[in-house]
């Protein structure tokens, strides 16, 4: 089943994940994230600030009884910043066992796409939200990202601007 | 098959007794304390007997003394339940005149095994 | 429906890990006895005790079907049946070899549970050395677990036998199962025919049960039932030629069979269980008056509703701490593999030492005794090889040859102290102070306090051994040691006199799972500052504010300067307030530095559940853990060891080096706030 999609190029998503994505959209962009690695989805709700942590984690939630980071998605592709309002959703994700919420503006649907759906990734090389892409998928009227959870959550990552060594000095 | 009766005060316990033997041919009577038992006993000739060793009402023990004194179950095989340090209960037991013992816990195979060894 | 047998390995490997230290335990007794009265025998009762953990580590492997793990725990209950008998020496040969077979059955074991590689050569060569010095007991045991050519039975079954509903015919039918039978009945009790008893039994049987691979236990178990009421007798069936190409003690393929890790568990004696039920009990009592109350709620009924509340206030507590309880284990589940160590070690180094543990009765929780171990090990380890000279040197010294090192825990005010004490050579300061300046840490015309310098041998990197030497170097530090008691919300601390000895003093927390904390406000955000860190809490003005060159601000409290850190500054929080004196400081102390914290407000004190962050984030300095609040938002705890290391500035203790170089920037040096007076 694991397939080694460790290098830039990507794995054949679709196979890899049973092909069912849950679709939500961010700053008018439709991403998808593999159904499997998808928890939960709840309703927005406020987080207990990190001090010194990067801008994109905006702190801990409770889910029940677990405390866990909460991810702004706007942040971490650099979009610009928009207020929570009532489709705002929190997308609880479980990768590997460690959970995270990552904040999205609206979840619009659970899709089943086919593997002859995929386009190849054009060449942007050199762009910051390169690593997050795991591949794209031509729906219906629009075109969803899919996205590297694994990537997006990885511990390393949260360590990149982990501000302490620069702010202590 | 075999007329069998299990003899427990806790209903998950004969559940799994019964589910079990039934599963294998077996004909499963259940009782909850020492004096069902005995009332069941009396009504049918059973094959087999067991019984757990603490029961409210009537106790393990008890049960097998008062079977061991009904002509029909003198040379019945009776077996315990006990657990693995209930050893001086086994001895109880055996002088009341238990069969043998099976010893908690136990998997369905196990219990499906020395039910086949005491029915031959 | 059908039980997975497997779910009962856990329960097996941790009760053979736990016999294992205690047989060690007692082996090293047994050494320590024959070593100082000469050889004399052992105590019957530990070596019956060595005899069960053994015997019970060879019953359920081979229940479980862990070949290897079965075969050379019969031999080594074979040898120890040889040492009860006298027909082995209790030297310290054999109890060598005893303890190495401890570390051998650990290595199967290990090897059973999670299939890692089982080092074969050198549990054979144990294994041989087992068998040796009764040759001819050993060789007919070898082949009496599992003989080649199969068993003589003999059955004589008592009287009683049918009476208790059994009947010998099953018994011989089922011992068929095992392999070819050959039957004889045996007639001679039989009585006359006018005193015939148609249910006794007379007759008896001699069985020849021939096959492979029919252990022992296989045979007996055919027997269980009546084994008290019959007279059984099994030999081992020998044939004069002995089958070519045989591999001794043959392995089933359950020697590797890999055994899926669970989670880990815990033994809980049934009186705790049992509290825990009526506790429960209580609680559903309370909780129906509580919904009776409501249920026809009239206003009159509010007395009646707040007992009810009391009530279930009392019994959470009692829950809370019963199920605390529960996680507690006594410390000398660690002291078990002091004893080992310890010998290893002094044998190695060739010295001579008393070790003498004390207060293993004082429970800690499970988390915190598997995470102390190591560091203890450790600190044991240290003053074995710095701490205590060698018989020579000590003699020269005017003291015994034989140094003492105590090991004692006790409970104090909601922490457990762990002491680790030697009658050494004690801490050199000049060594320290050298070593200190060669690193950065100190300039060369410093002179530290004592207590300064018994701080800096806690800095990363840092050690007195001019050489990192193959006992206390290992990669780890005392820097390693205390990061992981800090993590733990406990500290060390040090003295030492020199020429008389070192003491460490690990202060541990009683259960990592809830804590006293205060809740504070910094801006909009509540967070919880431990109880136990927390010295006083003060009012300061402006005017009493300094500030040093550095733009570190100080103040004066009594007889010292402490750095201030203004929590708000440190987490980028806009507070609430511009002056110092609209909020207050907390002033807090850890591992014998302390600081005050300016903070907007308290709220008040309260017990809370710590919950991990790092399960699935990460560590956040400064912060150790978070706790839900009662109205389900997630506030953090604060770390006060952490938030001292990370004010962006040095802050000033009394007596520490002021200045704390963060884990490899020593970048500072130390300025002694006396300078100030």
């Amino acid at each position: 089943m694991e397939a080694t999609h460790a290098g830039i190029s990507p794995a054949d998503p679709l196979t890899r994940y049973n092909s069912q994505f849950l679709v939500f959209r961010l700053g008018g962009q439709d991403y998808g994230i593999p159904i499997l690695q998808v928890q939960e989805i709840r309703e927005w709700s406020r987080a207990t600030g990190l001090p010194n942590s990067p801008a994109y984690i905006l702190g801990v939630l409770n889910l029940r009884g677990s405390i866990i980071p909460v991810v702004d998605l706007r942040q971490r592709f650099r979009l610009s910043p928009a207020e929570p309002d009532t489709f705002t959703a929190i997308v609880v994700v479980n990768v590997d066992g460690r959970l995270a919420g990552v904040v999205v503006d609206s979840v619009n649907d659970v899709v089943w796409f086919d593997p002859k759906q995929q386009r190849p990734l054009p060449d942007f090389e050199g762009h910051a939200n390169r690593q997050f892409i795991e591949g794209l998928v031509q729906a219906e009227d629009n075109m969803v990202i899919l996205l590297n959870m694994e990537r997006l959550l990885s511990p390393d990552d949260f360590n990149i601007g982990n501000g302490l060594a620069q702010q202590a000095v | 098959m075999a007329n069998i009766m299990t003899v427990d005060d806790t209903a998950t316990m004969r559940q799994m007794i019964s589910f079990t033997l039934s599963s294998v041919g077996h004909h499963v009577v259940q009782a909850c304390d020492g004096e069902e038992a005995l009332k069941l006993a009396r009504q049918k000739k059973l094959d087999l007997v067991i019984a757990d060793v603490n029961m409210p009402v009537m106790d393990g023990i008890s049960l097998i003394k008062s079977l061991r004194q009904m002509p029909e179950y003198r040379f019945t095989p009776i077996l315990m339940l006990t657990t693995e340090s209930q050893e001086n209960k086994r001895q109880e037991g055996r002088v009341a005149g238990a069969t043998g013992w099976i010893v908690k816990p136990f998997n369905p195979e196990q219990l499906i095994n020395v039910v086949n060894k005491v029915l031959g | 429906m059908p039980i997975d047998i497997r779910q009962f390995h856990q329960t097996f490997f941790e009760e053979s890990t736990e016999g294992l230290a205690m047989m060690e335990q007692l082996l090293l007794q047994m050494e320590g006895a024959a070593g100082s009265r000469g050889m004399t025998s052992p105590d019957p009762e530990n070596l019956n005790s060595i005899f069960r953990v053994v015997h019970s580590i060879k019953g359920g492997s081979s229940t479980f079907g862990f070949g290897w793990l079965a075969d050379f725990s019969h031999l080594l209950e074979t040898a120890l049946d040889d040492l009860r008998a006298g027909r082995r020496q209790p030297d310290r040969e054999t109890t060598d070899l005893l303890l190495r077979s401890v570390d051998a059955l650990r290595n199967l074991l290990e090897g059973a549970r999670t299939g890692a590689a089982i080092d074969k050569t050198r549990i054979e060569e144990i294994a041989s050395a087992l068998e040796v010095p009764s040759v001819t007991k050993a060789a007919e045991a070898s082949t009496a677990e599992a003989p080649e050519h199969g068993w003589h039975v003999s059955f004589q079954p008592g009287p009683e036998l049918f009476r208790s509903g059994n009947d010998p015919l099953r018994i011989i039918r089922e011992l068929g199962a095992l392999g070819t039978l050959q039957v004889s009945a045996d007639v001679s009790r039989l009585p006359r025919w006018e005193a015939y008893d148609p249910e006794t039994c007379y007759l008896g049987w001699q069985i020849k049960l021939s096959g492979r691979d029919q252990s022992r236990q296989a045979v007996k178990a055919a027997f269980e039932w009546v084994a008290d009421i019959s007279e059984i007798t099994l030999a081992p069936m020998r044939e004069a030629k002995r089958s070519e190409g045989d591999t001794p003690p043959a392995s089933g393929d359950g020697d590797h069979t890999l055994v899926k890790a669970r989670g880990p568990s815990i033994r809980v004696s049934t009186a705790r269980v049992d509290s825990l039920m009526d506790i429960v009990g209580e609680l559903v009592i309370t909780q129906t008056m509580i919904s009776e109350t409501v249920a026809q709620f009239t206003p009159a009924d509010l007395p009646r509703l707040l007992v009810g509340l009391t009530q279930l206030e009392r019994n959470v507590r009692q829950l809370q701490e019963s199920v605390i309880s529960i996680r507690l284990l006594p410390i000398g589940f660690v002291y078990s593999r002091l004893p080992r160590l310890i010998r290893d070690l002094a044998q190695r180094l060739g010295k001579q030492v008393d070790l003498e543990l004390s207060g293993e009765q004082t429970e800690l929780d499970k988390t915190v005794i598997e995470r102390i171990s190591d560091p203890l090990l450790h600190m044991v380890r240290n003053c074995l090889d710095h701490g205590i000279e060698t018989p020579a040197e000590r003699r020269r010294a005017g003291k015994p040859e034989t140094g003492h090192l105590r090991v004692h825990a006790h409970q104090k005010s909601g922490y457990v102290h762990v002491v680790v004490e030697d009658d050494g050579r004690g801490l050199s300061y000049e060594q320290i102070r050298q070593r200190a300046v060669q690193a950065g840490l100190l300039n060369a015309d410093t002179r530290p306090t004592p207590e300064q310098m018994h701080e800096l041998i806690f800095y990363p990197g840092f050690s007195t051994a001019s050489e990192v030497s193959d006992i206390s170097g290992r990669g780890v530090g005392l820097d390693v040691v205390r990061e992981n008691i800090r993590s733990l919300g406990g500290s060390v601390e040090v003295s030492s006199t020199p020429g008389s000895g070192t003491r460490f003093t690990l202060r541990l927390p009683l259960t990592l799972a809830i804590m006293d904390g205060l809740s504070i406000l910094i801006g909009d955000q509540t967070y919880l500052l431990p109880l136990t860190s927390i010295v006083e809490s003060i009012h300061l003005t402006d005017d009493r504010l300094s500030r040093l060159p550095d733009g570190q601000e100080i103040f004066a409290l009594r007889e010292d300067y402490l750095g201030l850190i203004r929590l708000h500054e440190l987490f980028h929080i806009p507070s609430r307030h511009t002056d110092v004196s609209q909020g207050i400081v907390v002033v807090v102390e850890v591992d014998g530095r302390r600081a005050g914290l300016y903070v907007d407000e308290l709220l008040g004190q309260q017990q809370v559940v710590i919950k991990n962050i790092e399960s699935h984030y990460q560590r956040v300095d400064g912060i150790s853990a978070a706790t839900i609040l009662g109205d389900g938002t997630v506030a953090l705890i604060l770390d006060v060891a952490g938030l001292m290391r990370l004010s962006p500035r040095p802050v000033m203790a009394p007596d520490a080096p002021g200045c704390v170089p963060r884990r490899g920037s020593p970048r500072s040096t130390i300025s002694d706030p006396r300078a100030l007076h």
